[in-house]
């Protein structure tokens, strides 16, 4: 049986009809040195047991952040995910639905996604939040675009405590949307001040909270310091289960917040898919890019749900709209819901009780360890230790004992020596005693 | 003195010699229910032909362009709280905004009434 379902005379046909000699010189926008020089070196064969029993032995050289004690972070976060999460998103009424143009068959996802807005504007503390972005970076592009739209100007200053990779975004949109940041440099001790950078050309401050490197702050001085210059307030939320314990952005003056959701609902996935969260004020709501569900009434007046503020997007606006983005992470976002409305007000704040407890635990514990400081004087479930050695070696040699120790600093500050020898540390509900001792040891015996 | 674009905008020469510009009755009808209208800033400069202004219904978005170049000197805040005036009352309380004019001699390529009234029955 033959899989694949062109010959070579149907391939030099379809290559003479557009007039270019070869597939190869169709991918000539691909800069040369990232194209491959040779076919990649594949058996020509093989059976589908066999296929299994490769992957099987290449699946296996990955360490799985569940199967040893793991404290990675910086972004992602490890939560328990109950079982009815992933048993109701599969229900094919939910699985299989696209994204709800036609309210007369589409309630059910309407009315799950009305609920997550009313969940997301409420954990952040804001007037109203969207049907969900692609995840917490382009959430964080797409807010200092907002910012743009709102204020007229076209330079946004970033934190040092904003995730680096939330940076690199807002730098691709701003390369090629014509948009300027003034970047903060990395900020591991959380004592930055950037009101004094805040100008009359400040479209918008973005911060952090808690900081990348794992600080909390108010930040509500510094919101006022914007509104005194025409500028907005964006508040980055990477680990969304903190909100449970701390003060939320709304509280603190934010106009925007951008958020990462994984952390209800989502499981780390090897980095996706995930779930971008948008809340802003109720004044900002036609600025505001992406899906929008309202709630109406039909002609009986019965309750309802629908699609509304459509003319905002690109369907609609075309090159004029708010943003590209004319879609949501419906099925992420339902898990979220989900996940949310299992846990309840009382299991939200438990939940993040716990992994702040967690992570007190383990700051005392590896505080004691030879060598080892605390960087931070405050943290959620994420904080920042200075190692008397590169934190990546230490990791290496830690990921040999099959410990997954956390995040060097130096993997997304490669050029920053000071920083070299930094490791973000997480814990969560998923971190037992053990694997906390586990870690304190293998750290006083490798150093 | 009343002109008219081939975009369905509506431009009237006021006694002060600004002109205060609209979108048209047929306009409005095409829209249906205005729910939104986002208006130019105070000062902002306006080119013939360029957006000006956005008015949204529950069936679309239109862009309004500026009919002649000038700066705009007010804008209509009504519009902000009570949308459908654009629909009662297109030619007078749902005016969006009034432009101190560069070049006056524009206004004598646009259409006058009756030029635009045989322009939109060339429209069906």
């Amino acid at each position: 049986m033959r899989y694949l379902p062109l010959t070579d005379a149907d391939r030099r046909a379809m290559l003479q009809a557009i007039g270019v000699p070869s597939i190869d010189s169709l991918y000539r926008d691909v800069p040369e040195k990232a194209r491959l020089k040779a076919p990649v070196d594949l058996p020509s064969h093989m059976g589908e047991i066999e296929v299994e029993r490769a992957f099987q032995a290449f699946a296996s050289a990955n360490i799985g952040a569940s199967a040893v004690p793991s404290f990675l972070g910086a972004g992602a976060y490890r939560h328990h995910i109950p079982a009815t999460v992933d048993h109701l998103v599969q229900r094919g009424e939910f699985l299989t639905s696209y994204t709800p143009y036609q309210p007369e068959v589409s309630q059910g996802t309407l009315q799950a996604l009305f609920e997550f807005q009313t969940q997301v504007a409420l954990i952040t503390g804001m007037e109203v939040a969207n049907a969900s972005m692609y995840d917490g970076a382009t959430a964080c592009a797409e807010a200092v675009m907002m910012a743009n739209r709102i204020t007229g100007r076209k330079k946004a200053i970033l934190s040092g405590g904003l995730h680096p990779h939330y940076r690199a975004v807002c730098a691709t949109h701003g390369r090629w949307s014509g948009f300027s940041l003034d970047a903060a440099e990395p900020d591991p001790e959380g004592d930055e001040d950037l009101a004094a950078r805040v100008d009359g050309e400040t479209s918008c401050v973005v911060v952090q909270s808690p900081s990348f490197f794992g600080h909390l702050r108010d930040h509500a001085a510094l919101a006022q310091a914007c509104h005194a210059k025409g500028a907005l307030l964006v508040v980055v939320v990477t680990e969304i289960v903190s909100l449970g314990a701390v003060k939320s952005p709304g509280e603190m003056g934010a106009d925007i917040v951008a958020a990462e959701g994984q952390s209800i609902g989502v499981p780390l996935g090897f980095g996706g898919p995930y779930l971008g969260l948008f809340a802003t004020r109720e004044r900002f709501v036609r600025q505001m890019p992406g899906r929008l569900c309202g709630e109406t009434v039909d002609v009986d007046g019965r309750r309802g749900w629908v699609l509304t503020l459509s003319t905002r997007e690109q369907h609609i606006r075309r090159e004029k709209a708010t943003s590209n983005i004319c879609t949501n992470s419906g099925l992420c976002a339902l898990a979220f819901t989900i996940h949310l409305s299992l846990l309840g007000e009382a299991g939200f704040t438990r939940l993040a009780a716990l992994n702040h407890a967690k992570a007190v635990q383990l700051a005392e514990r590896l505080g004691k360890v030879k060598g080892v400081s605390v960087v931070n004087d405050t943290f959620f479930n994420e904080f920042t230790l200075r190692l008397p050695k590169p934190a990546a070696q230490i990791v290496d040699t830690l990921a040999g004992r099959r410990i997954l120790a956390g995040v060097p600093v130096s993997r997304f500050y490669p050029d920053k020596s000071p920083l070299a020898n930094l490791l973000l540390v997480a814990a969560t509900e998923m971190n037992t005693d053990a694997d906390i001792g586990a870690l304190a040891k293998a750290l006083e015996e490798v150093l | 003195m009343l002109r008219f674009t081939n975009e369905h905008e509506w431009i009237r020469v006021e006694t002060d010699g600004a002109a205060t510009v609209g979108i048209t009755s047929y306009a409005q009808e095409q829209l249906g229910d205005v729910v939104y209208v986002e208006l130019p800033a105070l000062g902002k400069e306006v080119t013939k032909g360029g957006d000006a202004a956005v008015v949204e219904s529950v069936k679309a978005a239109s862009e309004v362009y500026a009919p002649v170049d000038g700066k705009v000197v007010a804008v209509n805040d009504k519009l902000s709280g009570e949308p459908s005036l654009v629909n009662s009352s297109p030619m007078g309380d749902g005016w969006f905004f009034r432009l101190q004019l560069s070049d006056k001699s524009q206004l004598d390529a646009l259409m006058d009434e009756a030029a635009y009234k045989k322009f939109c029955e060339g429209q069906h």
